[in-house]
């Protein structure tokens, strides 16, 4: 009883060929979508980590309401939006950035408070200001951590871009949601595999990037 | 150079203070070394110094000018700090972490380069080390690059937190005896932590002895603490074998050495038994020239030619800047009950038992 609504292969390269224009506007939408989330949480989450490694007493407050955005589903944050700021990508933007902001603030923070007491007292002690201390040598020390956070954030945001299909953006999810709807595997296996490979590709972009952001990690152990 | 006048640290929540109204002056050139039991202050009095730790009260002047008058970063970049973990920054090379203070103080590229090459050579290190970073060196090297580092901008002060505390005794003992030499061509005014009496009276010029709540109980040079301590706590510090430690302190140099029954190769049997008598011993040596070639025993001689004799070498041979200490070792190790005393390959002279014990007495 497969709902063949249409006969013939599972998969449907003419498919492909005939909607390649729509596939690289998808594409666009989805690396969009992703990059500025997350550009956006970053930047967010690093005012607030500093705002956190600065007042102690505002890390447990900043990680209580960032967990809690966390818990809230997606689809029920992007409704929840809608009254505010409308049906547009604008509220997925909100919504996928507010995703990011638990993940990246604690690796942020745990990766500051791993930089080693001895390295602290050393740059005090050689007379670095608090503020280039924290530029040059706790910033650059916590980047393996902050790196890392970055990839969870990241590869998160490029599956949840999907459900953003609700708003009638999507990027991938696009295809997957016009897929399931009308019960053509081409477009979900379509969706679902492009999303999976622009997780990967962003994946060992940021391996690449930490590699050559942190030459000091690559000879020594 | 530095001077504390009722310095005081009480740190917030603590019931005592951890540094009680402590006055201190250290002169320009000196090697003063801070020692106690822990809990004693010694490191927060160091800490004060560069302001990681504010004073509660009281005050601090380096070279003449409060500490206070200046930011406390701009007051670091002019005074060395060397720490026992270290501190290096794991993610610059050894060349780029020598180069932080110059750096920070905005030195040309030409300039700091020229300086790091040169610090380079002066703590004994390898060239090739400065692309490597700091997890590929060994403990003693990456403390060749702090003590590096802290020179850099060519401090006049330079503090020390037990900077040799992290390394195996052996690697500290020669990082210790370096510095002293190196210390001895800057002429640097050195304030040093550490809780190793020995260290302290080994390193420095001046000690003080500090007790809990950095009580000062004795400031003065190690030879004179060694022998005079001014009270109960700082002789029961000091530990036992203070007459060792002591001799520890003094070079053979210092002492006059005898010739001792020693006779040339050149001379006679006839000769080499009047020295014997005269010296009333069963051994003579032998030296040809000013070359010591070892002792023979009386009962080897049969008057004929010296040259025929097979001297024994003497186990232990001192150089001038042996310690006494040493020399005592040698003596009580050797057949002769003497120590030998050899500068490249000169024969100097002499030292027995008598001789060591009379310069610790008088």
């Amino acid at each position: 009883m497969i709902l063949a609504q249409e006969s013939g292969p599972l998969f449907d390269w003419d498919w492909v060929a005939r909607n390649w224009d729509q596939i690289i506007d998808r594409t666009w939408e989805h690396v969009t979508l992703t990059v500025v989330s997350v550009a956006i949480g970053m930047a967010l989450s690093l005012g607030l980590s500093i705002v956190a490694v600065r007042w102690r007493k505002a890390y447990a407050p900043i990680t209580w309401i960032t967990g809690l955005l966390y818990t809230i589903p997606s689809l029920a944050l992007f409704a929840l939006l809608v009254p505010i700021v409308g049906l547009n990508a604008t509220n997925a933007v909100i919504a996928l950035t507010s995703y990011t902001l638990l993940i990246l603030i604690r690796n942020t923070v745990a990766g500051i408070d791993g930089v080693p007491a001895s390295v602290v007292e050393a740059a005090d002690g050689m007379g670095y200001t608090r503020r280039a201390r924290f530029w040059k040598m706790e910033v650059p020390l916590a980047l393996p951590a902050i790196v890392a956070g970055i990839r969870i954030a990241t590869v998160t945001t490029v599956g949840l871009v999907t459900v953003t299909a609700v708003l009638g953006l999507g990027g991938y999810g696009f295809f997957i949601l016009r897929g399931l709807n009308t019960f053509f595997w081409t477009q979900i296996i379509v969706g679902v595999t492009l999303s999976v490979a622009l997780a990967t590709l962003f994946d060992l972009g940021f391996v690449w990037a930490q590699r050559w952001l942190t030459p000091w990690a690559r000879g020594a152990r | 150079m530095i001077r504390l006048d009722n310095v005081t640290k009480m740190f917030t929540g603590g019931t005592r203070p951890a540094v009680d109204s402590l006055s201190l002056d250290v002169d320009r050139g000196d090697f003063v070394t801070l020692v106690g039991p822990s809990g004693c202050g010694k490191t927060t009095t160091l800490k004060m110094i560069n302001r990681l730790i504010e004073p509660t009260s009281g005050r601090i002047l380096i070279n003449g000018q409060d500490a206070l008058a200046l930011p406390a970063y701009e007051l670091r970049r002019s005074i060395g700090y060397v720490i026992q973990q270290i501190g290096l920054f794991p993610h610059r090379t050894v060349a780029q972490n020598i180069a932080t203070v110059p750096l920070l103080l905005g030195w040309d590229r030409a300039r700091i380069d020229e300086r790091v090459g040169e610090l380079v050579e002066l703590v004994g290190l390898e060239p090739a080390m400065l692309t490597r970073y700091p997890p590929e060196l060994s403990g003693g090297q990456q403390q060749r690059v702090g003590v590096a580092r802290a020179l850099a901008a060519d401090p006049p002060v330079l503090l020390m937190d037990e900077p040799f505390g992290a390394v195996d005794p052996i690697v500290r003992k020669r990082l210790q005896q370096e510095f002293l030499q190196l210390q001895q061509r800057l002429g640097k005014t050195v304030v040093f932590v550490t809780h190793d009496i020995d260290e302290a009276v080994f390193m420095g010029t001046r000690t003080a002895i500090l007790n809990m709540g950095g009580v000062l109980e004795q400031y003065d040079t190690p030879e004179t603490i060694l022998a005079k301590p001014a009270n109960a706590f700082v002789e029961n510090f000091l530990g036992g074998e203070r007459g060792l430690k002591r001799l520890a302190l003094r070079p053979v140099s210092q002492m006059g050495l005898e010739r001792g029954p020693v006779v040339d190769v050149a001379t006679t049997g006839d000769e080499a038994l009047r020295v014997m008598d005269e010296h009333e011993v069963d051994w003579v040596g032998l030296v040809d020239g000013d070359r010591l070639l070892g002792w023979v025993d009386g009962s080897k001689l049969d008057g004929g030619d010296l040259r025929l004799l097979e001297p024994r070498p003497f186990l232990v041979s001192l150089d001038s800047q042996s310690s006494l200490r040493e020399a005592l070792d040698a003596v009580v190790t050797s057949h002769a009950r003497v120590a030998v005393v050899v500068d490249d390959g000169v024969y100097k002279g002499m030292l027995d038992l008598e001789a060591i014990a009379e310069e610790i007495t008088e």
